[in-house]
């Protein structure tokens, strides 16, 4: 897995790359839970390159949904292969979490 | 082909189980869903016996067949560790609760039990195995 940030603005966008698995889900959890994140009013995950997914993956965005939406802080993924946008539909997740078919949708959100 | 694999109990491993199942189901004609689904369950099984049942022992190991007949997939997946699953116990979580409270794990078995049509966890002295099931077609 590997995860590529960029800001710009009031937005901070994160690329994962790879598959988040209970090996790799790791990594994002650190970035997840840097505590300048929540100065950010958008973070962005662009999927495109989001081979895979496993409950160890989801958990990690479970666990941070609540902190960012305490902070006013949008959590919007992107760019989400069907595969892996399934695996977010089998749980519900999908009513849970903001996730839209491109980039321009999410900067709108 | 092969149909067994044995790994040793660390994380590292999940991919190795993965890429052992998906090539597996690769002679199949599986749609690429499908085939995620099936290989995100036994992934599942995995992380909870590696990390878990086992607590990433590495001189642990974990045995894994797979089969089909009858257009049945199945996977049993073996091991020595003294904690067992209870299937018995699980209850099926409330995601907005586990949103609520920044909860991290617990939703694996959720995923198992609604992607294959039979899960079955058996236990005799310390032997363990785990059974999935899946109908294809």
């Amino acid at each position: 897995m590997k995860i590529t940030q960029h800001s710009s603005e009031n937005t901070l966008t994160l690329s994962l790359d790879g598959e988040l698995d209970a090996s790799s889900s790791v990594l994002l959890d650190s970035e997840l839970n840097a505590p300048e994140i929540l100065n950010y009013t958008k973070v962005l995950i662009d999927c495109q390159r989001l081979n895979y997914i496993s409950s160890a993956g989801l958990g990690v965005f479970i666990s941070h949904l609540q902190r960012f939406q305490d902070a006013n802080v949008k959590l919007v993924f992107f760019n989400m292969q069907e595969k892996v946008h399934n695996v977010f539909e089998i749980l519900g997740l999908d009513s849970l979490l903001t996730i839209v078919p491109s980039q321009a949708e999410a900067a709108a959100v | 082909m092969k149909n067994a694999i044995r790994i040793s109990c660390t994380r590292r491993n999940l991919k190795v189980v993965r890429d052992f199942v998906s090539g597996f189901l690769g002679s199949y004609q599986l749609s690429e869903l499908h085939t995620n689904q099936i290989v995100l369950a036994v992934d599942e099984v995995v992380a909870n016996l590696i990390i878990h049942g086992n607590q990433e022992d590495e001189s642990q190991f974990l045995d894994v067949r797979v089969s089909m007949r009858n257009q049945e997939f199945g996977i049993e997946i073996e091991d020595e560790s003294p904690t067992s699953y209870s299937p018995s116990s699980y209850k099926e979580p409330d995601l907005q609760e586990f949103v609520r409270i920044g909860k991290k794990g617990g939703v694996g078995m959720m995923l198992v039990n609604r992607i294959m049509d039979r899960v079955e966890f058996t236990t005799v002295g310390a032997h363990n195995v785990c059974r999935l099931y899946k109908k294809l077609g």
